[in-house]
């Protein structure tokens, strides 16, 4: 049996002047599940997340929470305080405290959730200990690491025990050890039953947490699946990347297409996309001057393919 | 899908307000005493070089046919322009730092409040540091024995009033403002202005007829006309007049506040 539908967007349209933002996007969330949100920017991401929240009116369309617990759906805007009540939400940007310490950013927003001091104390240590910043309960945002305030941004998200998390871009700007730790904890979550929409820029975030994702450009929703089964319908399963003096000169070579499905230039380097690398690896080995990498065709090589390489005025 | 509500609408407003009051109130108690000593020493300094320097040239000032020492005047129209001050302070510079600069105001609104709350949350905010700011520098008014008047209790919710006021117009500049500088421009060309032509420091009888007119309808005009009298002891000789001009221009400011505010953040 499919997961219950907790959350979903039908049709959502919005427009800043002339400008076509968000065209006809519908997506919907099951419980438990990992969408990702992939895009270019200006593909309409942050928007999507704000008509998500009700902080943008959409022109068109409908947003509804489906309760877990059953019941009638929720609706935006007319549901909007009810529906984020049951959400948690982490936007691009930390909105903590900075006059609060950890312990207090987490007690001072449960407030705003109707929660008592005393039932927040209870939860406080716990999210704390989750966040990874138990021995920092004293400590200001201030005197916290990029990953650990966003981090405590997460745990700020958990106070009201959402069932769906809205985490607009959560790992930009961490260095390696934050975002594996951050991405440990989603997992976490994610065994936990708590659904999540995520937006993001990293295609191996998007790789390792979502189930299923969602490519947009231009406002519109161009690719929509798992992951592994986009890349299998979109692309060949190997690359062979050239680089180095004279390998632009390959791209025209007739023998060297003639072995790869499709050949992709960008820069310096020649990008061959292939059924089979050997042969065209073989031949490239007459090239010794030439450095080259053989690897499997990934998310990066998808969201190249379907969003163009050139590099966007507004990005 | 339904034509975008308008910024005019009603506010919608429940108990919301209450923990983004609070949470205010928690980040001030951590500064109390530093913004204490900020907030009334400088009122006290004026009371002080003005009241008995200025006190000692001036003598006595006609107030409804009575003579008063200046300090008394001073003091009285002084305590309205410390309100005036701390709201306007608190609901420019400090709401927009947390409106505008630290986005603490979209954090909130990630969890179940509206901003139709948060702003009224600021208003009350902003008026109940006016209230605090007002009541210090009242006790050091009674204990330098300026005035003992027992009526003194009723120029307290007055405070308040003004506080509320205050801290409504200043919201409106805060829902325009693109950063801090804007809110000198509010400072210098509409309070200032308004503090010499208010009768703070000298009686308005001496403004020449039509700035008088004009200055009969500044919103800290009909505060000083309410609580100088207390502070003699007297009930206010035109109560509603004044407290209608407060009313509606709090209404007004309010309502033009909130339109302004959800205008910014109708994205």
């Amino acid at each position: 049996m499919p997961a219950p539908l907790l959350f979903e967007a039908r049709d959502l349209r919005k427009r800043y002047g002339a400008t076509t933002v968000v065209d006809g996007l519908s997506f919907a969330i099951a419980a438990g599940e990992c969408l990702g949100v992939i895009g270019p920017n200006g593909a309409g991401k942050t928007t999507t997340v704000r008509m998500c929240l009700g902080q943008t009116a959409p022109d068109a369309g409908q947003v509804r929470y489906h309760p877990p617990q059953g019941g009638a759906p929720l609706e935006m805007p007319r549901d909007a305080l009810a529906i984020k009540a049951r959400l948690g939400v982490v936007s691009q940007f930390d909105t903590l405290d900075p006059d609060f310490t950890c312990a207090e950013n987490l007690e001072v927003f449960g407030r705003y959730f109707g929660l008592q001091p005393a039932a927040m104390r209870a939860r406080i240590p716990r999210l704390l200990e989750f966040a990874a910043l138990a021995r920092k309960a004293q400590a200001r945002p201030g005197e916290l690491s990029g990953g650990m305030r966003r981090r405590l941004s997460l745990a700020r998200a958990l106070v009201n025990e959402p069932h769906l998390l809205l985490l607009d871009e959560p790992t930009t700007g961490l260095d390696p050890q934050a975002r594996h730790l951050m991405w440990e904890r989603l997992q976490q979550l994610l065994q936990q039953g708590c659904a999540i929409l995520l937006t993001t820029h990293f295609m191996d975030e998007a790789e390792r947490l979502c189930g299923r994702l969602l490519v947009l450009d231009h406002g519109r929703k161009i690719a929509e699946g798992r992951p592994r089964e986009l890349i299998a319908e979109h692309l060949e399963p190997e690359v062979v990347e050239a680089y180095g003096n004279g390998a632009l000169a390959l791209a025209q070579d007739a023998t060297l297409r003639a072995l790869a499905q499709r050949v992709e230039v960008s820069g310096e380097t020649v990008f061959f996309y292939t059924q089979d690398a050997r042969p065209l690896l073989q031949a490239l080995a007459a090239h010794g001057h030439l450095r080259t990498l053989h690897r499997p065709a990934n998310l990066e090589d998808l969201f190249l393919k379907l969003t163009g390489r050139q590099i966007r005025e507004d990005g | 899908m339904d034509t975008p509500a308008s910024i005019w609408r009603p506010p919608d407003l429940s108990w919301r307000w209450w923990p983004v009051f609070l949470r205010n109130l928690r980040v001030w108690r951590k500064l109390a005493i530093p913004s204490l000593v900020g907030n009334i020493a400088e009122p006290l300094m004026w009371l002080v070089a003005f009241g008995y320097g200025m006190g000692a040239l001036v003598g006595q000032v006609q107030v409804g046919g009575r003579s008063v020492p200046y300090i008394l005047f001073l003091a009285s129209g002084s305590i309205c322009m410390s309100a005036m001050n701390a709201a306007s302070f608190e609901a420019l510079y400090s709401a927009f730092s947390r409106m505008h600069v630290q986005k603490t105001w979209d954090g909130i609104m990630n969890a179940p409040i509206g901003l139709d709350n948060v702003v009224l949350a600021e208003m009350l905010w902003a008026a109940f540091k006016a209230l605090f700011t007002a009541t210090t520098i009242l006790g050091v008014m009674l204990a330098l024995g300026i005035s003992h008047a027992p009526k003194l209790l009723v120029a307290w919710p007055v405070l308040l009033c003004v506080g509320i006021m205050f801290s409504s117009i200043a919201l409106i500049f805060n829902a325009l403002a693109k950063g801090y500088d804007f809110f000198t421009y509010y400072f210098t060309l509409v309070l200032t202005p308004m503090m010499f032509l208010s009768g703070v420091f000298f009686p308005r009888e001496q403004l020449p007829p039509l700035v008088r007119a004009v200055s009969d309808w500044l919103p800290l005009t009909n505060a000083v006309e309410l609580v100088r009298p207390l502070f003699m002891d007297q009930w206010p000789q035109h109560p509603l007049r004044h407290g209608l001009v407060m009313v509606l221009t709090t209404a007004a400011a309010y309502w033009v506040a909130l339109a302004l505010t959800r205008r910014r953040f109708r994205g």
